[in-house]
């Protein structure tokens, strides 16, 4: 290890291998952008030097937004990365497994290396998204950012500077990018007065929002580790296999529990997706944002023939029947009254009801719902896809109220119907000061913010800082004092790409008298950098120090020390080292500091953990050996509540299960809807809202199209790798049936299109999407043919809408009628 | 040394990810267009909608391959190469000869797997070559350390039959018999049998 060390600092020294990475790279860029010879190019350097030094192996990791996080090993020569290896350490075991990093992770040269890689720090010179720019110094990047602060907080208001979402960088712990408001940057603006926060996000802002109601607070259902105690498994939506893909993570602990096991898996998906093709034994396809139909046509069958756990149902919940509602609710207002027609509609909810909603035939309902109450321990768990609807709260809180009905919370073997959870350890995060701005915006609303911000109250979604939680936000008197005038977006995508109705924000963003300043940190010439006003070079992970936390991975614990293996290119500077020059323009660099290079916190990080993980290494030690594990005990969700829901009381007001939650029912009373079909309801029953199927729309727009996570990238990162991009490119997914009526073959270049926008993709004529809903894959890097025009990328959000869900205020991003043809 | 080296790929455990192919790119400098190792998707079945109950039903099945070069018994690229350059020799490994190959591509035209992929950039043939100097230095391929579902393995052909049985004729590659390639697979729940094939490759381009 002491020979790693000596050729890391000779490279430090000599910088000769980086320039020569310079003068290739200008001489890639003409070449249409590409990467041209073998890869990533680096041979034709490599092949000049006169004496190629050894190989030796540095320890870091890809700090993506997957969920899963992997250890790389970066082969490094004369100053260059030439290959990566995967972990050597562990093996096949769940538990103890070696974490093999996946398709995206075994790129990261080709991001490292990209032609995209911002060199310089950039001013905008033309209109913001015109792309014209110029190359500034660092001083004057860092002077103008002071200056604009000082002068946005003292026109406006500490309010009026937000940081955007961004989860490029969600893996690292000082130069980490999500929660903003756990970002090197929040304490940068800790240090100033603070700033506008946001809460819940693009991810889960349904579910985060519904659960508290129905459990009090999230909870996340069992590990996935536990599924070896499973007979059955229940997954609506989850798909680990093209989301959590680290072979040390959930696709790795999924497949090799069932062969442990031998349990069944049930897949709930209108894809045939890759966990439905590898790890179900049955696909169930389902009408995207109709599984709260399912679930209520599953409960009919229930009812009906006495197969609900009714004991569990009178000691842990709230609301299933008449008698166990709670004082003020009106009368019939249960789930049993709703799915027996007693209730306010006066429906039926039959598996013929369900059938015609979710398209499943009412036959396969009820023996579902005769398999998933009679087969247990059974887990009912869910992925993010279904709440993102514009139903989504209800959606979320459907397979937590089928998990109640088949009393399977709380227990080895069964789960609560969230996705599932991990063990972890308890690592420190990097400490960001206090923030003592009140009101906190929902994260879907920062577009609206930036229009009509200064008086949005709790009904537009506002929260009190003093406590996050949605029952601790039915009603307060915090008010946003101001709209969005500062940006920062630090390793993100959201302030264009990732929003839903690009044409729509970058209308909003072009008024440059609205939002005055966007400051964009990244690696990458990314969307959302094409229309800040300063981009600003970071660094990678592979170049600078800083200690990861882990992934989600059953009931593997385990950290890793990202050392830094080649010096930054170019002229980019670590996130870290960039705010500490601001903080030395405005004055509070020893505040903002402590004192501390980067080196030290992650050494004062791992000395604070140490406190609660005795066994974890020290720096020096976690630098050599590269990656900590630790097989933990499994997480079994609600346990202690199970055990004893007397003495450990839900945070809801019942301390119940609230499968009727009293306090949506305030916010039924009071809380207005602003987006036609929207409502709150106090149960989850299946709303049609918004863009779902039976929509007057569907006349002008017939297909449902939805865009799931896609192998080719994490969300965006990644989304520019030629590699990638030939492994798994860009296309439409759409059912044969529908290819045959519009006259589509396979690879034909079709568009999809409705009032937001329009894109044009190849299509995938495939079996595996079911008739009447089309995919277009989430992430792909906007690229209109003229501003506001196609979009020849396939950037699913030129499709979306803005428009916010009833409470949770949050993105319906799944919810899109559209219409295909050939382009 | 082995007598023959093969690969064996569990189709059960595959989910189509890639890593495989990346890895394999990122340890030979692979430039786009140029595949050592390839994932096919072969779809099929059919749907029902029942317009009257609003519902559907289908048979719809799925699954992927993951295959580079088989380092075949009849190597059928040796025989169509004019120049020598393809030959098989240590462990079974069927290795191009940069010096010797004249860029005509009849190997690739040849081989039934793709294997054979020619280097624009280079103007010659390349392939895999089992990542001979990983197996000289005791470690295992790039795609097989890759793996993360560990579908992939590698072995002596008559030690992965004796473990895994002999079956590498599944859609859509060939059946063994053209080539007598050195893959064992163990088939996924829904694979069909070479020839008798009801579905078709979902990414044609890809492959």
């Amino acid at each position: 290890m002491s020979d790693q060390r000596t050729v890391l600092e000779r490279v430090g020294e000599v910088p000769l291998s980086r320039r020569r990475f310079v003068q290739w790279s200008a001489a890639a860029g003409g070449a249409a952008g590409l990467m041209g010879l073998g890869g990533v190019g680096l041979q034709q350097a490599s092949a000049a030097d006169p004496a190629p030094s050894a190989e030796k192996i540095v320890w870091s990791a890809c700090t993506v937004n997957c969920g899963s996080r992997c250890p790389l090993r970066l082969v490094v020569k004369d100053g260059q990365i030439v290959r990566v290896d995967p972990d050597d350490t562990g093996d096949d075991a769940v538990g103890t497994q070696q974490i093999r990093a996946c398709v995206r992770g075994r790129s990261i040269r080709q991001r490292i290396y990209s032609a995209e890689r911002l060199k310089k720090p950039l001013k905008r010179t033309g209109k913001r998204g015109e792309g014209k720019w110029a190359e500034i110094g660092w001083d004057e990047a860092y002077t103008i950012i002071a200056d604009k602060l000082k002068d946005t907080i003292a026109k406006y208001g500490n309010e009026s500077v937000f940081i955007q979402y961004g989860t490029g960088v969600i893996g690292a712990t000082v130069a980490r990018s999500w929660p903003p408001g756990g970002s090197a940057i929040a304490r940068l603006m800790n240090c100033l007065g603070g700033f506008l926060d946001q809460y819940n996000d693009y991810s889960c802002g349904q579910i985060e929002a519904a659960v508290d109601f129905h459990y009090g607070a999230w909870q996340g259902s069992n590990s996935n580790d536990d599924l070896v105690n499973s007979r059955l498994v229940v997954m609506f939506g989850n798909n680990p296999h093209e989301t959590r893909m680290s072979g040390g993570g959930e696709v790795f602990v999924t497949q090799t529990v069932k062969r442990t096991a031998g349990h069944k898996v049930i897949v709930i998906d209108p894809r045939l997706s890759d966990t439905a093709m590898n790890l179900a034994d049955e696909w169930v396809p389902i009408r995207p944002g109709t599984d709260a139909a399912l679930v209520a046509g599953m409960a009919h069958v229930m009812i009906k023939e006495n197969l609900v756990d009714q004991a569990f149902l009178d000691t842990y919940c709230s609301g299933f029947d008449e008698a166990h509602l709670p004082a003020g609710a009106p009368p019939n207002s249960s789930y049993k009254s709703y799915v027996l027609g007693l209730g306010p509609d006066g429906v039926e909810k039959t598996p013929q009801w369900a059938a015609k909603i979710t398209g499943i035939p009412a036959a396969t309902i009820t023996r579902l719902a005769r398999e998933i109450a009679t087969t247990k321990p059974c887990s009912v768990n869910q992925g993010w896809s279904i709440q993102r609807h514009s139903n989504g709260e209800n959606q979320a809180r459907a397979p937590m109220l089928l998990a109640n009905m088949i009393g399977q919370v709380g227990i080895s073997g069964g789960g609560n119907g969230e996705r599932e959870s991990s063990a972890a350890l308890p690592m420190v995060s990097f400490p960001v000061l206090k923030n003592p701005v009140q009101p906190v915006l929902p994260f879907y609303a920062w577009t609206d913010a930036i229009v009509a911000g200064k008086g949005m109250d709790y009904r537009k979604g506002i929260r009190n800082a003093a406590n996050l939680n949605s029952n601790a936000n039915v009603k307060h008197d915090v008010v946003l004092g101001a709209d969005i005038k500062f940006i920062w977006n630090y390793g993100s995508n959201a302030t264009v790409n990732q929003h839903g109705d690009i044409n729509k924000t970058l209308e909003i963003l072009s008024d440059e008298s609205k939002c005055e300043m966007i400051v964009v940190i990244d690696n990458q010439m990314t969307v959302s950098a094409r229309w800040a006003d300063l981009v600003l070079p970071d660094a990678t992970t592979a170049e600078q120090v800083d200690v990861i936390a882990q992934g989600s991975a059953g009931n593997l614990g385990y950290t890793i020390l990202a050392d830094k293996a080649i010096e930054p290119l170019f002229d980019s500077v670590p996130v870290y080292e960039q705010l500490t020059n601001i903080a030395e323009r405005l004055g509070v660099k020893e505040q903002f500091t402590e004192g501390r290079t980067q080196e030290e916190w992650v050494r004062w990080l791992l000395d604070e953990s140490r406190k609660a993980i005795p066994d974890l290494p020290t720096f020096d030690q976690l630098r050599t050996q590269g990656i900590f594990k630790k097989k933990l005990d499994s997480y079994i969700s609600m346990k202690k509540f199970r055990d004893d829901p007397v003495t450990n009381k839900l945070g809801t007001p019942s301390g119940k299960i609230e499968i009727w939650s009293s306090n949506l029912y305030l916010m039924s009373q009071d809380w207005p809807m602003d987006v036609e079909g929207n409502a709150i309801d106090p149960l989850p029953i299946y709303r049609q809202t918004r863009e779902m199927p039976g929509d007057p729309l569907q006349a002008k727009y017939p297909l449902q199209c939805i865009g799931h996570h896609y192998k080719q990238r994490t969300h965006s990162s990644y989304g520019n790798s030629p590699w990638l991009k030939e492994a798994h490119p860009q296309h439409v997914w759409i059912n044969t049936l529908d290819a045959q009526a519009r006259g589509i073959a396979q690879g034909d270049a079709i568009m999809v299109f409705n009032d937001r926008g329009k894109l044009v993709l190849p299509a995938y004529v495939t079996p595996r999407i079911m008739p009447g809903v089309v995919s277009v894959p989430q992430g792909a890097w906007y690229k209109p043919d003229t501003p506001g025009g196609v979009d020849r990328a396939g950037a699913v959000n030129v499709l979306t809408s803005q428009k916010l869900t009833s409470y949770a205020k949050g993105n319906g991003q799944h919810s899109n009628l559209v219409q295909v043809q050939k382009a | 040394m082995a007598k023959q080296l093969a690969f064996y790929f569990d189709q059960t455990k595959c989910t189509g990810c890639k890593a495989c192919v990346i890895a394999c790119k990122d340890k030979h400098d692979l430039p786009v267009g140029v595949r050592w190792r390839r994932v096919a998707e072969y779809s099929g079945g059919l749907w029902l909608v029942d317009e009257r109950t609003g519902t559907m039903t289908q048979d719809v099945f799925s699954y992927y391959t993951s295959y580079s070069c088989n380092h075949c018994d009849d190597p059928i690229c040796v025989e169509a190469c004019p120049s020598t350059a393809m030959r098989k020799g240590e462990n079974g490994i069927v290795k191009v000869e940069p010096e010797i190959c004249i860029g005509c591509k009849y190997c690739a035209m040849a081989c039934p797997y793709s294997a054979p992929q020619f280097n624009e950039a280079k103007g010659v043939m390349t392939k895999c070559d089992f990542c001979s100097d990983r197996l000289a230095a005791g470690q295992t391929p790039a795609c097989v350390a890759a793996c993360p579902s560990r579908a992939l393995d590698f072995g002596e052909v008559a030690e992965l039959r004796a473990k895994y049985g002999a079956m590498a004729s599944i859609e859509p590659l060939p059946a063994a018999s053209v080539t007598k390639p050195n893959l064992v697979i163990s088939p996924h729940h829904r694979a069909q049998v070479s020839g008798t094939g009801t579905g078709r490759i979902g990414n044609p381009k890809e492959i």
